[in-house]
């Protein structure tokens, strides 16, 4: 990989970039710490997937079709 | 059924509704700013790139720093309302999933990448690339976003105006039968179009404010002067052409759902030649017949109409709810029958004809789980103002906008004109040869007044979303699913739990985001 190759530069626009930031650095921990709350928390703890919860993947339709059917007033 | 946000009783549909709607306003704060501000940079860093100064360099810097805060700001809002479908929404997941998953797919492959990619050249790139690559890598940086947004209202217009499937009842999900029907739908062009030109109006506007800031301490005058300038230009194009966007608009949803057109109107008997509502008792003549079908005599039904039937203009018969609802039902028993009928290994024939009645019926297949007509109704009085913010809002940008033209650009006699009749009212001070100097041509009220427009430009843009999207109730998609039968069967206390677990961190994170951009705008620009 030489110096003024492409991969090189774009290696180089990269750890540069980072490596200067100074608002950045504050933006990127407010991105962290947000997908962090977001994908190890609410994920986790309060969004499952309600289908897979309920029925395996053969039954997925079975389980959709009951729920939609049975919704229906008499 | 169709409470209002403020009196929501405790129902796991309600619950869930009233989550949705606060994660999408919290994400509709984020994303017309990213759109706006991106047209902005992009013309500050093109003057950049023409008269190469170190002036126009740090302009541009300055509002691709501000519009770096709001993109981190609105970064991973949206997957949260992805969390949501699957969780509290998981029929309606299931029964679109084939046809809203493309266009989500698309745009987490092509446009998000774009999007990151190019603005790390923008952020990164002065240094290290060219003048016109960095210049373009701003510019895709804005498609990047607005390409997002087109797939995005993609899956939202397909949720109003369901084409290009077909439903399996084997897998009891839609199938796209056509990408492109999907994807260029005539609701989700003119979605794409209002939602993306009146998101440069809240650019503008919050350039302005910013600038008009400044005007006021004195401060960066120049680049006040220059932001007001592009700002205001960007902004009247955008007010003039939300407003003509926002016409076509109002045509297709005349056609495709008469009766969210209806419920903004409060019109339960509609006729021809009906006036458009300023509010009740104050109209514009023929103003909702040329709004809803470009002629000042068109029909316009009502939501009486609606609900009992009526003829069309082109001498259709509109079925009435009862009709609706007792087709509806054929379909679902039909869909019931096939299934069993399957799973028993009946034969061929037994299976084609439950499946011609149920495709003969399934245009009205929501309507099957509907108990009550006025179930039909979405709720009239949000519709109804929601839509007056917007249109007044609206309105009142373009005079805004005008105003700002007219006096920041020294337009021969025109702005000589205004300057008088301001002095007239004592809005302006007199000047003795009037003329004025661009730094005194915005008065000190209508900065203030700059500054105020930023908060309604938001109120004006979720006004908009809560039209599109209470308009459509009870339909999670339009005429086939409705809220009560595509939202989970979860208990209603742990979706009011996460509703207001959200509400608390969803409001101290944006007041944590908010501290972070209104301290880079009293740093100012590295001038």
């Amino acid at each position: 990989m030489t110096k003024n190759g492409f991969w090189h530069r774009a290696y180089d626009l990269y750890y540069e970039g980072f490596r200067n930031m100074t608002l950045g650095k504050t933006l990127w921990a407010v991105i962290l710490i947000k997908l962090f709350i977001i994908f190890a928390i609410l994920k986790i703890f309060f969004f499952p997937n309600y289908i897979d919860e309920h029925a395996s993947d053969e039954n997925k339709s079975d389980f959709v079709a009951n729920e939609l059917i049975e919704r229906a007033p008499g | 059924m169709t409470n209002l946000l403020l009196s929501i009783d405790a129902g796991t549909i309600d619950w869930s509704r009233a989550q949705f709607a606060l994660t999408a306003i919290y994400h509709w704060l984020f994303v017309p700013l990213t759109l706006g501000l991106a047209v902005i940079m992009g013309i500050a860093e093109t003057l950049y790139y023409k008269k190469r100064t170190d002036f126009w360099k740090k302009t541009a810097q300055f509002w691709q720093r501000l519009f770096g805060v709001n993109f981190a700001m609105g970064v991973a809002t949206g997957i949260i309302l992805e969390f949501e479908f699957g969780t509290n929404w998981s029929n309606y997941s299931w029964f679109v999933g084939d046809i809203f998953g493309a266009p989500l797919a698309v745009e987490g492959i092509v446009a998000f990448f774009m999007e990151s990619t190019f603005v790390a050249v923008m952020f990164f790139g002065w240094k290290k690339v060219s003048a016109g690559f960095h210049l373009t890598s701003t510019w895709l940086t804005g498609l990047g976003a607005t390409i997002s947004a087109w797939w995005i209202l993609v899956a939202n217009a397909w949720m109003q105006y369901p084409v290009g499937c077909t439903f399996n009842p084997d897998t009891m999900r839609n199938e796209m039968t056509s990408f492109f029907d999907v994807a260029l739908s005539p609701f989700a062009i003119d979605k794409f179009f209002h939602t993306v030109i009146s998101s440069w109006i809240i650019g503008a506007v919050f350039v302005i404010a910013v600038s008009c800031w400044y005007l006021l301490q004195k401060r960066h005058i120049c680049l006040a002067v220059q932001s007001i300038k592009i700002a205001v230009v960007v902004g009247l194009f955008a007010a003039l052409g939300a407003g003509a966007t926002g016409h076509k608009s109002g045509q297709t949803i005349a056609k495709v759902q008469p009766m969210k057109l209806a419920a903004m109107e409060a019109l339960y008997e509609g006729g021809n030649e009906m006036g458009l509502k300023i509010v009740e008792g104050i109209e514009i003549p023929y103003g909702l017949s040329l709004m809803a079908t470009n002629t000042l005599d068109g029909y316009v039904p009502g939501i009486d109409n609606l609900l009992n039937g009526y003829i069309t203009a082109d001498g259709k018969v509109e079925p009435s709810a009862e009709e609706k609802i007792q087709r509806g039902k054929l379909a679902i028993q039909a869909l019931a029958d096939y299934r069993k009928a399957k799973a028993e290994n009946a034969d061929e024939a037994t299976l084609d004809a439950l499946l011609a009645t149920l495709n003969r019926n399934y245009e009205y297949f929501g309507y099957g789980y509907v108990k009550d007509r006025n179930d039909l109704v979405p709720s009239v009085p949000i519709n109804f103002w929601a839509f007056r913010a917007m249109v007044g809002l609206g309105c009142l940008f373009i005079l805004f906008f005008g105003l700002v033209f007219i006096l920041i650009f020294d337009i021969p006699f025109i702005s000589m004109v205004f300057r008088r009749l301001l002095s007239a009212f004592g809005l302006l001070p007199e000047t003795a040869s009037d003329q004025t100097t661009p730094a005194d041509a915005i008065p000190n009220w209508l900065c203030w007044t700059a500054v105020l427009m930023v908060p309604l430009a938001y109120i004006a843009s979720e006004s908009g979303w809560l039209v599109a999207e209470f308009g459509r109730q009870p339909w999670t998609i339009q005429d086939m699913l409705p809220t009560w039968a595509a939202v989970s069967d979860l208990q209603s206390s742990s979706v009011m739990i996460t509703f207001f677990l959200f509400l608390i961190l969803f409001t101290t994170m944006l007041a944590v985001e908010i501290s972070i951009l209104i301290k880079q705008i009293k740093k100012g620009p590295e001038l």
